[in-house]
């Protein structure tokens, strides 16, 4: 498996030169992207570059870092200096932002392998990467259902070994869905433990950055190294996530907690896998408790209220003023924006846009907004209670496995109760990683996800670790990819 | 019918921190389009705002100044409207939560136009319209604002006129803003309404904005005033809407209606966490604070003695009246010192700006040194204004002009030996006092203190004259 310690093993023994590893994978990409659609933008040229900058280094005898030299990739609406950044939309189309998002700059830093920019629900509005401007990504198990979404080219490209691991944005499931639907790892952070700045905002109060990759280790890996305070975004948290020396601790009594509410109306396959992951964690001397949490069934339309109420405000920005997409025949300022927002946003984006203006508006912002926030209240005090049963909570990460493409753009509120199971966790702002516990009987793969409390990825990680040592089986590589 | 005009204010004041309010750009007026930029400012997605501390700080000085309450908890909240000079789409604004509440600015009267709150905000960007394209320019976008509004308190023309004059003196005096309206930095809209006097119910109001100076704001409220009054006598009613002033025609013009309002979807801005401002932080702010404009002209008047109508032009401008408390200290008499300043160093600062900076070539020590001399019968009042004349010509200090034997007064014989002479020599002028023209005498003490090159007391002078005429 192609794991992050596997290649900092591979280069450090030099088993192969970094250019070597890079090209590798970039030979991948191009023979696989064609079906998997993983990629919208591929930047060889500068992942060559830094690749022979890590050999360099390793040739002169310098130790390199655990992410040094890894080939990885960035979800398109993670803003990249000079690269084009279209959060899969139109109305972005041909914009290169002028500065780096805190998170690449870290990993830049660290001369991470950026092998280029992967497909996304259009500004992350989705659960299928199909509103994708450039369509959707595949699912490397069956190329004929989804990847998930939003981050659906990041799972597809890591699922399938075209790249090691990958950051994604989750706003309500967007990093932990499309990982279950992938059969690979994906960790949402806890809201203000990973600095946002730089990321093209969806939902700014649930937004947050976090890495998908193919093993737990990896995913708290790669969260040590993005959780870092950042003074440029006021909702940062003096905070440096340290999950790595805690994640063989054993977790013998650990009280994991499972509510009802979590598992109604999830289908039976995923409720299976979901109960024998319990059994596992039985095996390992964890304590299973049962409980109810009755305020999950205010989540979804409180998550669709706040988010699309901030997705409203956050897109008006794009009018074809300044970057991004313009329409050519106009007649003055007022209908040049109108029509360049008419032409320049998908079905999906207008429809929630229209959505958050309209609870936003006068005469409904208390019926509506006012009254989604005082819920988001309740969610948070119901969460923090049912932490004083359980140390972390287990549930399915979605009710169900990858869907076939096409089935969701058919049914938006079918797909937006696809994420019953992880909007909660954004609305309390909470830590979740979805962890693969599975396959169904045509062998998609199966997520289940662990939430832990606020800063508490070290506990839910941890806890994903030791699950993935008892099960190691339903870690799977796909047919794609490179073989490592 | 007579009616009654009731308007209140909302008034925009750049504040003068150098940086902006939620980026580290430049706040500098001017400068070449889009230079005093960056990401943050001109909203680049996934910028995100940081909020300069020294814009709560300046918000609270405003609070404080015009005695509202500072709020602990104070949030920002999203104006959404769409606008090219706006480079999100919303402005970061406070309508839920703002910095300061209530307060109030007292006029002259002793009136008292209570505030509303006072809130912090950024500016917006400029359109700028040439050669029929529009073109924008970024540089003023986010640039801190507070916005004051007052309650419907106003109610003459007069007053409007005071209370603008009035918050300007006093954010000029806590130096929170160069408050000018030409350039901007201080805009005010006004609500405006008329009712019959006496009536307690107020009438449907209308909103005036784009004035540049107080002369337009009383200007377009006049003329609002009289077309919502003959509108009502003539039968009509007066709508609600949102007015443009134009300066050249001296009138008003509709720039939207009620039903065209816009709608601006406020709501808490995510990205910003709550502002904490904890009793200490007001107490250190308040000890800081100068003392005001209002108080000061209290005091001078009660105090040292100094008539009410200088008291005011003392206290106009801060860097008067810290001349002014300089060139005081210690001095016997403080009208001394206002007497020179407002008689004779105001007559070489002409002009209101100038009278603002207040950069004069004496220096408040040097004034003081000079009222001193006069103070302690060195040296006698003319030839105290005489030497203040060649001090503010030259820069140089009162000693440079005044000799020791200047200082040394006249003495019993050169003061007889002069009288004499002025008898000797206006025989038309002794003629006269005799004849009982009591003012001829002046001449007389004139030629004593000219003579005497200002060392004489002129009303022993004039004692010993009349002595000699007899």
């Amino acid at each position: 498996m192609g794991t992050i310690a596997k290649i900092h093993e591979m280069l450090t023994t030099k088993q192969c030169s970094c250019t070597e590893l890079t090209k590798s994978y970039l030979d991948e990409i191009e023979k696989s992207n064609g079906e998997l659609n993983a990629y919208v933008n591929v930047t060889g040229d500068e992942a060559l570059k830094t690749a022979e900058k890590v050999d360099k280094k390793i040739a002169s005898g310098e130790e390199i870092g655990l992410l040094e030299g890894v080939p990885m990739t960035l979800k398109d609406n993670l803003s990249t200096k000079g690269i084009e950044t279209t959060c899969c939309s139109k109305i972005l189309t041909g914009y290169k932002p002028i500065y780096n998002a805190t998170v690449w700059d870290i990993l830049q830093s660290q001369n991470a392998v950026m092998l280029g920019k992967t497909n996304m629900d259009e500004f992350a509005m989705g659960s299928s990467c199909e509103t994708s401007y450039f369509g959707g990504a595949t699912n490397p198990f069956n190329t004929k259902h989804v990847s998930g979404g939003s981050s659906g080219g990041v799972a597809s490209a890591v699922g399938a070994n075209i790249a090691a691991y990958g950051l994604g944005s989750d706003t309500g499931g967007s990093i932990r869905q499309p990982a279950s639907f992938c059969g690979i790892v994906g960790l949402k952070p806890t809201y203000g433990s990973v600095s946002r700045y730089g990321l093209v905002a969806y939902a700014s109060s649930l937004d947050q950055i976090g890495p998908i990759t193919k093993s737990v280790e990896d995913a708290s890996i790669v969260f040590d190294a993005i959780s870092k305070y950042d003074e440029k975004d006021s909702t940062s948290k003096e905070y440096n996530g340290d999950t790595y020396s805690s994640l063989n601790n054993d977790i013998k009594g650990m009280k994991i907690g499972i509510a009802r509410e979590y598992l109604d109306g999830v289908r039976d396959d995923v409720k299976e896998a979901v109960l024998n992951a319990a059994e596992v964690y039985k095996s390992l001397g964890a304590e299973i408790v049962y409980f109810d949490l009755p305020a999950l069934k205010f989540a979804l339309p409180v998550y669709y209220i706040i988010a699309c109420a901030e997705a409203s405000s956050n897109l008006g920005r794009y009018d074809g003023i300044r970057y991004g997409y313009k329409t050519e025949h106009y007649n003055g300022t007022h209908d040049m924006i109108c029509r360049t927002r008419s032409e320049g946003f998908g079905e999906e984006v207008k429809r929630r846009i229209l959505l958050g203006t309209y609870v936003l508006s006068a005469g409904y912002y208390d019926a509506y907004y006012k009254k989604a926030q005082n819920l988001r209240g309740t969610i948070v005090k119901a969460f923090n209670d049912a932490f004083t049963h359980c140390d972390v909570i287990l549930a399915p990460t979605v009710p169900m496995t990858a869907f076939e493409m096409g089935r969701a753009v058919s049914d938006p509120i079918e797909t937006y109760l696809t994420d019953i199971c992880t909007v909660p966790v954004n609305i309390a702002g909470l830590p979740g990683v979805s962890v693969p516990c599975g396959f169904n009987a045509k062998g998609m793969p199966i997520g289940m996800q662990l939430i832990g409390k606020s800063f508490g990825e070290a506990e839910i990680l941890n806890a994903a670790y030791k699950y993935q040592q008892a099960a190691g089986e339903n870690f799977k590589d796909t047919k794609w990819g490179v073989k490592l | 019918m007579k009616y009654e005009l009731v308007a209140g204010f909302e008034t925009h004041i750049e504040l003068a921190t150098k940086t902006k309010i939620f980026c580290g750009c430049t706040t500098q007026f001017g400068g070449e389009p889009n230079t005093h930029c960056c990401p943050v400012c001109i909203g680049l997605p996934g910028t995100l705002p940081k909020l300069n501390r020294q814009v709560v700080r300046y918000g609270i000085m405003a609070g404080l100044a015009t005695h509202g309450e500072i709020a602990e908890i104070s949030k920002m909240d999203r104006k959404n409207y769409c606008y090219p000079d706006l480079s999100k789409a919303y402005q970061i604004s406070q309508l839920y939560a703002p910095l300061t509440i209530g307060g109030y600015v007292e006029l002259s009267s002793g009136k008292k136009i209570r505030l509303h709150h006072i809130h912090i905000e950024e500016d917006a960007g400029k359109l700028i319209h040439q050669h029929g394209d529009t073109y924008v320019d970024y540089n003023r976008g986010g640039v801190p604002l507070i916005e004051i509004v007052s309650e419907p308190d106003i109610r003459s023309i007069d007053e409007a006129r005071e209370y603008v004059e009035k918050l300007q003196q006093v954010m000029r005096y806590i130096g929170i803003s160069d408050c000018k309206m030409q350039e901007g930095s201080m805009r005010c809209d006004v609500n405006i309404s008329v009712r019959p006097v006496g009536s307690e119910k107020l009438g449907t109001r209308t909103e005036i904005k784009n004035m540049n100076s107080i002369n337009n704001i009383c200007k377009a409220m006049e003329y609002e005033f009289e077309r919502q009054v003959d509108l009502i006598e003539s039968g009509g009613q007066v709508v609600q809407e949102t007015l443009r002033y134009d300066d050249a025609t001296n009138t008003t013009s509709s720039m939207r209606s009620k039903e065209d309002a816009h709608d601006y979807r406020y709501f808490r801005d995510p990205d910003l966490v709550t502002i904490h401002v904890t009793k200490e932080e007001v107490e250190e702010i308040k000890s800081t604070l100068p003392e005001l404009p209002t108080e000061k002209c209290k005091r001078y008047v009660d105090e040292l003695g100094i008539p009410e109508k200088d008291a005011q032009l003392l206290t106009k401008y801060r860097n008067i009246s810290e001349y002014f408390d300089k060139a005081c200290e210690g001095v016997k008499s403080p009208k001394t010192v206002s007497n020179f300043i407002i008689g004779q160093i105001f007559s070489r600062v002409e002009t209101e700006a100038d009278k603002e900076v207040f950069d004069v070539s004496v220096n408040p020590e040097q004034l003081n040194e000079l009222v001193k001399l006069l103070d302690s019968g060195k040296i006698r009042n003319n030839l105290a204004k005489a030497t203040l004349e060649k001090m503010l010509d030259s820069g140089k200090g009162a000693l440079e002009f005044i000799s020791e034997s200047d200082m040394g007064g006249l003495d019993e014989n050169a003061m007889l030996e002069l009288c004499k002479q002025a008898v000797e020599s206006n025989a038309k002028a002794v003629e006269d006092y005799k004849n009982g023209k009591e003012k001829a005498i002046k001449a007389l003490v004139g030629f004593v203190m000219k003579n005497s090159r200002g060392k004489a007391d002129a009303a022993a002078a004039e004692a010993k004259i009349k002595e000699l005429i007899g």
